[in-house]
């Protein structure tokens, strides 16, 4: 078996970024039951952009709720524990996005019929639905080495750490990254992509993540 | 005595110089995305060449998206004071506030918008007009090839229907239009875009500047460096609520001894905003610690060092567009209390990147609580400085309009 620090990938990694173009949509929620019924009615890319890309968005903050249904729900309805539950509805759990949208409606919902007087009060501020669009960039560096990768780590930025890191999730439909992904189809490093996956992305910034992905390489090469 | 502006600065800061500011991986992601645009043009056009946001921004803006390689033109169309009166005009409508000029004025406007249709070129692969003014330049389209873009810096959220019935049309004529916050957008047949407006972390406003300007500022106007400061800037304006900021001050000062700072402009060459500066000089009465600063437009190291100073910065507006001056403070990691209007609120998260309120006895609360807590003040300032980082640098800006000049290219 080939040593970690000479092993060669057959396909190499190649480092992308993405950049999201915000589109502002035509639909809004003054209430929590206008929430439930926008997160029947949006589309797929604006449950993205309020789950997934959120938590890339607002990476910095490493308190309070990672995705802006649950934010708007506690700030603009003062619902505390319907936030809660919205927000402990972990984007890593799904690999398709009709299976999240179907969990927060379920999760309104129930919160509406438990609770009838508070469904049609007004929140103090407007939800708007968004949605982004994508547009990928290679890099144009790549890596067949585990040394490459992490020197290709050091240099990422934050849109590439959310591309590889964050988004990947739904494009794989897998419950992994395109990082562990790599690690474990091309090196035969199933440990080590075990361990990047489990980085908690909700309770770290994405530079911490970077750090932690490059200590956990570092460690690997060291072995 | 007539004041004179200062030289410009001789140093124009090139991409390489906001990797101290950014990471060097996000400007070699602008590189990436700008590479697939060589050979594309991009056409500006706005009403004014200095003054205002949206010039700042361009300033800035043009020359690093030239240093990415992108043919980018900055064209300013031209009028008479009669088209001014009525821009100005219909910018007051556009917020909400009724139109009192003849009907001929829309006429006027029009006949204005074909002169500078006349004397500008176009063609560019993306041509962006930014705000009403020159809104009617879309007529210029059936003539060349494209992508159009109309933005739209101001608040649309509830306009005059006279003047938004006017401009409607024209904008529906565009392949997008942008705006600043989703709450300022308006329902409309064409894609909105959110796009923030940006400051730059290299400007005279917001670079790092070394304490001896902060403390010679501070002689300047006579500031006690040794007690907290509380800060608002601000032209004089109603809308910024300056007495509001007093009154929010006056009840602090029952609690902590600290001082006021309105620092702003606007009163020599506003008369509105002369009678504001009397009516909050009233306000302010006799008291010693609060400082009202009218300070000419080229004062941007003041400001620079006023804000750099304070100990929390006050943004109470009753509207407001995105409210730059907030980007400013949370920049520099200073605790922000601010009114939860326009944009602010995309800013201003709260308890988490500033604290917002809705009132005078809120703000002033806030402003109590911040004063003695100093280790959330600073939590809040450091979190605060991270979402300008993210968000709302000029570097963020220039990537978003790159990645909206790639999507118009694959869209199509």
């Amino acid at each position: 078996m080939k040593s970690t620090e000479t092993a060669r990938a057959t396909e190499a990694f190649e480092f992308a970024t993405a950049s999201y173009l915000v589109l502002i949509g035509n639909q809004s929620a003054t209430n929590l039951l206008e929430l439930e019924q926008g997160l029947a009615d949006c589309s797929d890319a604006s449950i993205f952009y309020h789950t997934f890309q959120s938590l890339g968005r607002h990476h910095f903050l490493t308190e309070g709720f990672s995705n802006d249904f649950a934010q708007w729900v506690l700030g603009s309805c003062n619902r505390p524990a319907l936030a809660e539950r919205m927000a402990s509805l972990d984007i890593r759990d799904y690999v398709s996005l009709a299976e999240l949208r179907s969990d927060l409606r379920r999760v309104v919902a129930e919160y509406c019929r438990a609770n009838a007087a508070i469904g049609s009060q007004s929140a103090f501020e407007t939800f708007y639905f968004c949605e982004s669009a994508e547009e990928r960039v290679p890099l144009g560096h790549v890596a067949w080495t585990l040394e490459e990768f992490r020197d290709g780590l050091k240099d990422l930025s934050h849109g590439s750490l959310q591309f590889h890191f964050i988004a990947s999730r739904l494009r794989l439909h897998l419950r992994t990254n395109d990082f562990s992904q790599w690690l474990s189809r091309e090196l035969g490093l199933a440990a080590l992509a075990r361990q990047i996956d489990q980085i908690d992305i909700y309770t770290t910034t994405l530079d911490s993540a970077r750090n932690a992905i490059i200590r956990l390489v570092e460690k690997e090469l060291a072995r | 005595m007539t004041q004179a502006p200062p030289a410009p600065p001789t140093h124009i800061a090139s991409l390489d110089d906001y990797t101290n500011v950014v990471s060097s991986g996000e400007i070699a992601e602008l590189r990436a995305l700008a590479a697939r645009l060589h050979g594309r043009s991009v056409q500006m056009v706005n009403s004014t060449a200095v003054g205002g946001g949206v010039a700042e921004i361009l300033t800035r803006m043009v020359p690093l998206m030239q240093e990415l390689e992108i043919t980018v033109r900055w064209d300013v169309i031209t009028g008479g004071e009669d088209f001014f009166a009525i821009t100005k005009a219909f910018h007051n409508a556009l917020h909400g506030e009724s139109f009192k000029l003849p009907d001929e004025s829309f006429q006027t406007f029009l006949d204005y918008n074909a002169q500078n249709r006349a004397r500008l070129r176009f063609g560019a692969d993306f041509t962006m007009i930014h705000d009403p003014q020159p809104v009617a330049l879309i007529d210029a389209r059936t003539a060349h090839e494209g992508h159009w873009i109309w933005r739209c810096h101001i608040d649309l959220s509830q306009p005059n229907r006279k003047v938004w019935g006017f401009l409607e049309p024209f904008v529906h004529r565009y392949d997008g239009a942008i705006f600043s916050s989703p709450s300022f957008s308006r329902r409309l047949p064409i894609p909105q875009y959110l796009f923030y407006p940006s400051i730059d972390p290299l400007s005279e406003k917001n670079r790092e500047i070394e304490p001896e300007i902060i403390a010679q500022t501070l002689e300047q106007f006579g500031i006690d460096a040794s007690r907290p400061i509380v800060t608002q800037v601000s032209r004089f304006d109603r809308l910024k609520d300056p007495i509001g900021v007093v009154r929010a001050y006056q009840i602090v000062k029952r609690y902590a001894d600290c001082q006021l700072v309105l620092a702003g402009g606007g009163a020599t060459d506003d008369p509105e905003g002369g009678a504001v500066l009397a009516e909050v000089r009233e306000a302010a009465g006799k008291d010693a610690d609060i400082h009202i600063l009218d300070l000419p437009p080229w004062s941007a190291v003041e400001i620079n060092a006023l804000q750099r100073a304070s100990t929390i910065i006050v943004q109470k507006s009753l509207r407001e567009g995105f409210g730059l001056t907030v980007t400013e403070g949370l920049w520099k990691k200073k605790p922000v209390v601010a009114s939860a209007v326009g944009g602010i609120p995309s800013q201003v998260i709260h308890k988490h990147t500033g604290m917002l309120a809705h009132s005078i006895e809120g703000t002033a609360f806030q402003i109590r609580l911040l004063l003695g807590n100093p280790a959330i003040a600073q939590r809040l300032g450091e979190r605060g400085h991270e979402h300008v980082r993210e968000h709302f640098l000029i570097t963020s800006d220039i990537r978003r309009h790159l990645t909206l000049f790639l999507h118009f290219l694959r869209e199509n």
